[in-house]
Formats: structure tokens, C-alpha cells, sequence
């Protein structure tokens, strides 16, 4: 008799491999428990996940708040992220829970102010701030023009650069850039497309052609 | 603003090409590193040990001077956390069973085997088979982690593989 000793040896290391394991979900698990482990002590930057009703957003916050909601390509925003504030990135999805729950809640049409603490650290300071803080002001339900924007930003003839600034939104729907319309009552512009900013608008009973 | 409080940065080449998220890192290697740290502690300690992996690799991410083989230095750290975890059972008094920790998944009855051959072999050998095996490593990457030659990593690698061979034969007999 004689034994193929490549095979066996094969063989051996096949059903190893195959004993030990870890399934994906276990994977997934133990990296979502290091990271939550790690926020905010050995990491900077977390994030979360969120599949909704329009498309995959990716929350990411710091220990001082969300510092960023992003639409979709979520490569991108970590990199975005590990480049702008860390590279110290964690996948923590219990840490984020809360402001998931509020994302989702809002979405659901449950919620209509945020009461997750924001991380404005992305937010170019001056004009762009000024901006965006009137815009956090703009309430459920609301509306505004980007020339009142721009006018409660302290440059009432800046509407078109307002536009632009919001354009840069890094907080978007918790910032509501989307109720920010054009003068003369038209949907104005919206990074990531006019259809999610009707979609953000009629949560809240805004219909606009 | 940025992340680099006290942590001053060499501005030597490879140093300045920005580093990925972590969570990339772990992404593209976390199913390899828990494999290898399954293979070589056991399912129960294997979470403890990834979560320790982590942290400590997070600690040193933003200082981090091998840039270009972000895996390796990755195991290296991990194989730390392996000496780690054989240290403290070496001092635990009753080292014959694992603690029944509660497991991310149910340990699959068939397992059991395995397991327990694993944890017959020497240290070396199964560092050497779980990196070797488990986190499918070449042996030139092997040898880097233990900080041994490929020769001997072969050699561990063989040895071991032999060693659970022979429990098999033994097991098959009885």
C-alpha cells in the first residue's frame, strides 16, 4: 500500500481550514466588537452603516459628535475621513446606534429635530459656516431661500455662494440643506440629487415641483 | 484638527503616503487574522485576542513606520497577543479546558476534534500552522512573524501537520 503523501497532506490541511472557520458573520462580529471597543479611546473616526429608503447612507462621527453623512460609495468617505480628521477608522455600530436611531426615525417621518451632538470640523470656517449654522436653524416642516440664507450669513447679495456652501454640506438631512430652496420657489440644487431632496422635502409635507 | 497630536511624523518617503482607514485594513485582512488567531488560541480566546489585536494596532496606526507591509505588521502584533494569551493559560493552574466563554457563533460539534489536536501541539508548531494554514500566509511571511528562517518555518509547519496526522491515524483506529 502506498500512501500519496501531497494528498493526504492536502487533504489535511483542507478539512483544517475548513474546522476553523470563522464564517463572515463572525468576522463581521468580532470587528464590530473591536471597534466599538476602540471608540473612543484607540480610535478617532467610527461609523455606521445604514441602509434606508433612499440609499445606503454612512454615518461617521468623532468623540464630539457626527462629523459626517454620506450618500452611498462608502470607500471613498473613509478615505475622505482617514485623510481630513484620522486614519484611526472604526467600523462601531453599537456607538453609532443612537444616531442611527434618530437617522432612521427622522427618515420614518417619527422624528422632527435632531438631538445628536455635531462635529463641525469639516465645515470650512467663515462664510461657509455662518451658512450652515443658519441652515441647522431652518425647522421641520420649513423652508428657506438661498438668498435669506445667504442674507442670515451676513452677505445678503451671496445667495449663489450660500448655494455653493451648502453644496458642501458634510451633515446632510441633519443640516437640512434640503430645505433650502431657490428664490423664486424652485427646488434649487442638491449634491447628491434632486430626487432625494423631494424625497427629504415631502417626509416633511414640502411637495415642490 | 488632524489626528497627529504628539505623534511627529517622519518625512521620510514611505511615510508620507496617507494611510488607509483602518477599518480598510481590517476589511481586506480581519478574516484572515481571526483565522490564524482561531488556529492558534482557539475559538473562545480567538475573539478576545482580535479585539486586543485591534486596539493595539489602532494605538500605534498614526505612528506607524512599515507603511509598506501594513498586513505583516498586523500579524505581528496579533502573534504578540498569541504569546500573550499562551502566557496566561501557562499560569492558569487548570489548563486542561477552555473556559466556556460565550462564543460569537455555536461551536460546531465536528469541531471538537480538531480543536483539541491543535491544542496538543507544541506553541511553535502551531503559531506556525495557524499563520501558515489558518491565515494562509507564504512561508517568507511566516518566517517574518516568528522572526524565524523559512527553513525552520517550514519545518514547524511540517512538524505540526505531521503531528496531527498522527492523532488522526490514532483517532481513525479507534
Amino acid at each position: 500500500m502506498t500512501i500519496d503523501f501531497n494528498q493526504a497532506e492536502s487533504d489535511l490541511t483542507r478539512d483544517l481550514r475548513a474546522a476553523i472557520g470563522p464564517t463572515a458573520a463572525d468576522v463581521a462580529a468580532a470587528q464590530a466588537r473591536a471597534g466599538d471597543a476602540a471608540a473612543w479611546t484607540a480610535a478617532e473616526v467610527a461609523w455606521v452603516h445604514v441602509p434606508s429608503p433612499i440609499g445606503e447612507i454612512v454615518l461617521a462621527a468623532t468623540d464630539a459628535g457626527l462629523v459626517t453623512l454620506s450618500y452611498g460609495e462608502r470607500d471613498g468617505v473613509l478615505e475622505h475621513l482617514a485623510t481630513t480628521v484620522s486614519p484611526r477608522v472604526v467600523e462601531a455600530p453599537r456607538t453609532l446606534a443612537p444616531m442611527r436611531r434618530e437617522l432612521e426615525e427622522h427618515l420614518a417621518g417619527r422624528r422632527q429635530r435632531f438631538d445628536m451632538p455635531l462635529d463641525w470640523r469639516l465645515v470650512r470656517p467663515g462664510f461657509t459656516m455662518r451658512v450652515l449654522r443658519a441652515t441647522a436653524d431652518v425647522p421641520f416642516g420649513a423652508i428657506a431661500t438661498y438668498r435669506e440664507i445667504a442674507t442670515a450669513a451676513g452677505s445678503p447679495r451671496g445667495a449663489r455662494a450660500a448655494g455653493q456652501a451648502l453644496g458642501s454640506n458634510p451633515l446632510p438631512i441633519v443640516v437640512p440643506c434640503h430645505r433650502v430652496l431657490a428664490t423664486g420657489g424652485g427646488l434649487g440644487g442638491y449634491t447628491s440629487g434632486l430626487d432625494r431632496k423631494r424625497q427629504l422635502l415631502a417626509i416633511e409635507g414640502v411637495v415642490v415641483d | 484638527m488632524t489626528s497627529h497630536r504628539g505623534a511627529p511624523r517622519r518625512s521620510s518617503g514611505v511615510t508620507d503616503v496617507p494611510l488607509p482607514p483602518f477599518s480598510a485594513l481590517l476589511e481586506a485582512h480581519g478574516g484572515a487574522l481571526l483565522r490564524y488567531l482561531r488556529a492558534a488560541v482557539g475559538p473562545d480566546q480567538a475573539d478576545d485576542c482580535f479585539q486586543d489585536t485591534v486596539l493595539a494596532a489602532l494605538r500605534a496606526y498614526d505612528r506607524l513606520e512599515h507603511r509598506a507591509n501594513l498586513r505583516g505588521w498586523l500579524f505581528v502584533i496579533a502573534r504578540r497577543k498569541v504569546l500573550d494569551a499562551h502566557r496566561a493559560r501557562g499560569r492558569q493552574p487548570a489548563s486542561t479546558a477552555d473556559p466556556p466563554d460565550t462564543p460569537v457563533s455555536p461551536p460546531e460539534p465536528q469541531d471538537d476534534t480538531v480543536w483539541k489536536a491543535l491544542a496538543r501541539l507544541a506553541p511553535g508548531q502551531r503559531d506556525a500552522l495557524a499563520l501558515r494554514v489558518g491565515a494562509d500566509l507564504d512561508y517568507a511571511e511566516v518566517a517574518r512573524v516568528l522572526e524565524c528562517s523559512e527553513a525552520a518555518a517550514r519545518q514547524r509547519v511540517k512538524a505540526g501537520l505531521d503531528r496531527l496526522r498522527q492523532d488522526r491515524l490514532l483517532e481513525a483506529q479507534r
